[in-house]
């Protein structure tokens, strides 16, 4: 299904968006998203905003991407201590990769080939050869490795460490650690800047994001949000998403209930998008128009229209999503 | 303490052990670090950091516990489990910064002397104690630290008195009060609008300290207090082959008479009959304090804001579940390594100045960052309610609202203090 709604379409279905259902202002795209306490995963047809499926998986499902040309989801089934392969013809699971124990986020490397995971309960990082199957390293970092980056080049790694509270720079070629940044408290999430010059990293507890030179690996600017009639420890930034052209960054911020934008130029929060409760992970569909958020305690995920930054529709997915992942296709 | 007074237990003698964690160092790759109240500078300068030790005293009061029920008997490691973890968890973060921390356990009867104790780890160049200590012993040690520029975390008193009047510059207290856990349990209580309670409690000092912080929780937020007993000890084993036949006739006696209340509240923090009041009182009544559904700094089921990791780590180092005093435990320990991490240094005076700054905060897994009242020491956090298998809630309560952070409705607040520290 390819549909190319006109301008007035698109401006009628940002306004009504709920009772539109089927004239939403994009191309069809499929969302995956992880739902971590019922151990599915829901997909959802991103045009009309309607689950088309829910897949039974591994236990507690947290980190999800999927293969560059679409046809594979890789989900990190954390309790089961094993990643996921779901076939996104057929939605069934067709294959398991060695992760190591309690995988809960990962990377994938820009060729495709490498899958770079973090391990919490061991504090590694454990390098997977997607073909072969092979383990091609494992790499101690920080206490709790959770969020993970990858240059645009492929040639640097950042693994942030949620106790040890760390940006850890990780050289793909060596598989050794050239840097480590300090970072605010429980860092939950690395991502590159497209043209590779900077990686923001937030820190949930700390309640700021690190914008890191990739140049320097120093910290060189720090992003703080404030938000009328919520206290500071509410505001508790986790994922991070900027868009292909680099000149936004969308923030979202926990139990905050909100997704910052902000201007990568200046470092300023243009915006607060209120979206549904407890906001952790987010993803762009493959045309750029819309950012999706996993809203854990409300069970749904919210469609963000990158244009105007307005909420254009919420849809009920499994118990605590948790990740996003959006076909590529 | 108490059990000893009845049980005739036998105090181990003196017990001395040394318990180092040492790290290989590895090879250390280049280290960024910035504290927030610093911009970076390019070009700074980055000198290769030198590996330094950050060595920490534990002094522990203990002797062979009895409870009423064997499930509650506490670890053989209570507490110092709890350090050892964090220690290993600081010296990973310190692998990447050449900082090497280690931990020295040493164990005294309860209320006797610490001073020897102090003076040898003194002498061996410990700059940071934590202490699980009486409150009597905890001044003491206080005392002789502060002239020697120590700093003192208290693990395991819940005294609200050495936040109080006995409170102390170079103390600082990751263990929660009474009152705060009180606080925690009472706003619970009243959210779920069950607000008239009847309160018995033990004829010990702790005993009745816990109830006078739980008449001062229903004061503060509106519950009442209808009726009170005392249960007085009178000296009977905790446990005897056939008592319970005789425990399922008497509770009931006991609370019979009691006016109409929502909840029967429990203050027994000496293990004389706490445990033995739920499911045998007179009245169908749920019971809370110190049995059935409990305040406490940690819950050792807790899953939440990425608590399963450290429960995990804490299961995979000891083989038992975390507790209360692991964790207030592992949070002092964490707070030493955060702050030798941030400053970059392993001086005791420059790690102790981190702690006390305004800004400073750690993560413990209670869901937002914990930070210290500046005017008592007090680590500000937030108590779990749960019975024995699961947590029920945490505390404090949507709609409970203070002009500075929710977190001090729980406990004595600034304005109230006798604080003065010196």
């Amino acid at each position: 299904m390819q549909k190319r709604p006109t301008s007035v379409a698109i401006m009628l279905a940002t306004v009504f968006c709920g009772g539109l259902l089927g004239t939403r202002p994009a191309e069809a795209f499929m969302a995956y998203v992880s739902n971590e306490k019922d151990n599915t995963v829901t997909v959802v047809d991103t045009a009309s905003g309607t689950v088309v499926k829910t897949l039974p998986v591994g236990q507690r499902p947290r980190g999800i991407t999927i293969s560059h040309d679409g046809k594979f989801i890789y989900l990190c089934a954390s309790d089961d201590d094993t990643i996921e392969v779901i076939d996104t013809e057929t939605l069934q699971i067709v294959d398991t990769l060695p992760s190591g124990p309690d995988p809960e986020l990962f990377v994938l490397s820009p060729d495709g080939k490498t899958l770079y995971v973090a391990n919490e309960d061991d504090n590694l990082v454990t390098v997977i050869d997607i073909e072969s199957r092979d383990v091609l390293a494992e790499i101690p970092v920080g206490v709790e490795p959770e969020g993970m980056g990858i240059s645009p080049d492929g040639k640097t790694m950042v693994n942030t460490s949620e106790t040890t509270n760390m940006a850890h720079f990780i050289d793909t070629d060596s598989h050794e650690i050239t840097h480590n940044v300090l970072v605010d408290s429980r860092p939950r999430f690395a991502e590159f800047k497209p043209d590779g010059s900077e990686v923001w990293v937030s820190a949930e507890i700390g309640g700021t994001v690190s914008v890191i030179d990739n140049a320097s690996r120093e910290v060189k600017h720090k992003i703080t949000f404030e938000i009328a009639g919520l206290r500071s420890e509410a505001i508790q930034p986790v994922g991070v998403r900027i868009t292909a052209d680099g000149k936004k960054a969308y923030v979202a911020l926990g139990p905050a209930n909100r997704v910052a934008v902000v201007d990568t130029a200046t470092y300023k929060v243009e915006k607060y998008v209120l979206v549904g409760q407890r906001v952790w992970q987010l993803a762009f569909t493959p045309d750029q128009k819309t950012i999706i958020s996993t809203n854990g305690v409300s069970n749904d995920i919210t469609f963000i229209d990158v244009a105007s930054d307005e909420p254009v529709q919420s849809v009920t997915v499994g118990a605590m999503p948790w990740g996003v992942v959006v076909s590529p296709k | 303490m108490f059990f000893c007074e009845h049980m005739g237990c036998v105090v181990s003698v003196f017990v001395f052990l040394s318990v180092s964690v040492l790290l290989a160092v590895l090879p250390l790759a280049e280290v960024n670090a910035q504290t927030s109240s610093e911009p970076g500078t390019p070009g700074q300068e980055r000198s290769e950091p030198e590996a330094s030790d950050v060595r920490l005293g534990y002094i522990r009061a203990y002797a062979p516990q009895l409870a009423l029920s064997v499930l509650d008997v506490p670890p053989r490691d209570e507490g110092v489990a709890g350090a050892n973890v964090a220690i290993s968890d600081n010296n990973t973060t310190g692998r990447f910064l050449g900082q090497k921390f280690s931990l020295d356990v040493v164990e005294v009867k309860p209320d006797s002397d610490v001073l020897s104790v102090f003076d040898a780890m003194a002498g061996r160049g410990i700059s940071t104690i934590l202490a699980d200590l009486s409150a009597g012993q905890l001044l003491t040690l206080a005392d002789a630290a502060q002239a020697k520029g120590i700093i003192v975390f208290n693990v395991g008193a819940t005294d609200d008195r050495l936040r109080e009047e006995d409170c102390r510059a170079n103390v600082f207290h990751t263990a929660p009060t009474r009152s705060m856990l009180a606080d925690g349990l009472a706003q619970y209580l009243i959210w779920k609008q069950w607000r008239r309670w009847a309160l018995i409690y033990g004829s010990h000092e702790r005993d009745r300290l816990f109830a006078d912080a739980l008449r001062r929780a229903a004061e503060r937020f509106g519950g009442e207090i209808v009726a009170e007993k005392e249960f007085a000890d009178t000296g009977t084993a905790r446990r005897t082959d056939s008592g319970v036949v005789q425990i399922q006739r008497q509770m009931p006696v006991f609370t019979q008479g009691l006016a109409e209340h929502d909840v029967l509240l429990v203050a027994d923090e000496s293990e004389v009959f706490g445990t033995y009041v739920p499911f045998r009182t007179w009245q169908p009544r749920p019971v809370a304090g110190t049995a059935g559904l409990m305040p406490s700094a940690w819950h050792p089921a807790s899953e939440q804001w990425g608590g399963t990791q450290i429960q995990n780590r804490f299961l995979k180092a000891t083989g038992r579940r975390m507790l209360s005093k692991d964790m207030a435990a592992w949070t002092a320990a964490r707070i030493i390594g955060e702050a030798a991490t941030r400053t970059r240094s392993a001086d005791p005076k420059e790690i102790a100045g981190f702690i006390r700054s305004e800004d400073f905060s750690i993560a413990a897994f209670k869901g937002q960052k914990l930070t210290f009242r500046q005017w008592n020491w007090q680590l500000r956090q937030p108590v779990f309610i749960g019975d024995g298998r699961s947590v029920v809630s945490t505390s404090p309560q949507e709609g409970f609202l203070h002009q500075f952070s929710e977190l001090d409705t729980l406990g004595i607040d600034r304005p109230e203090t006798k604080c003065v520290l010196k």
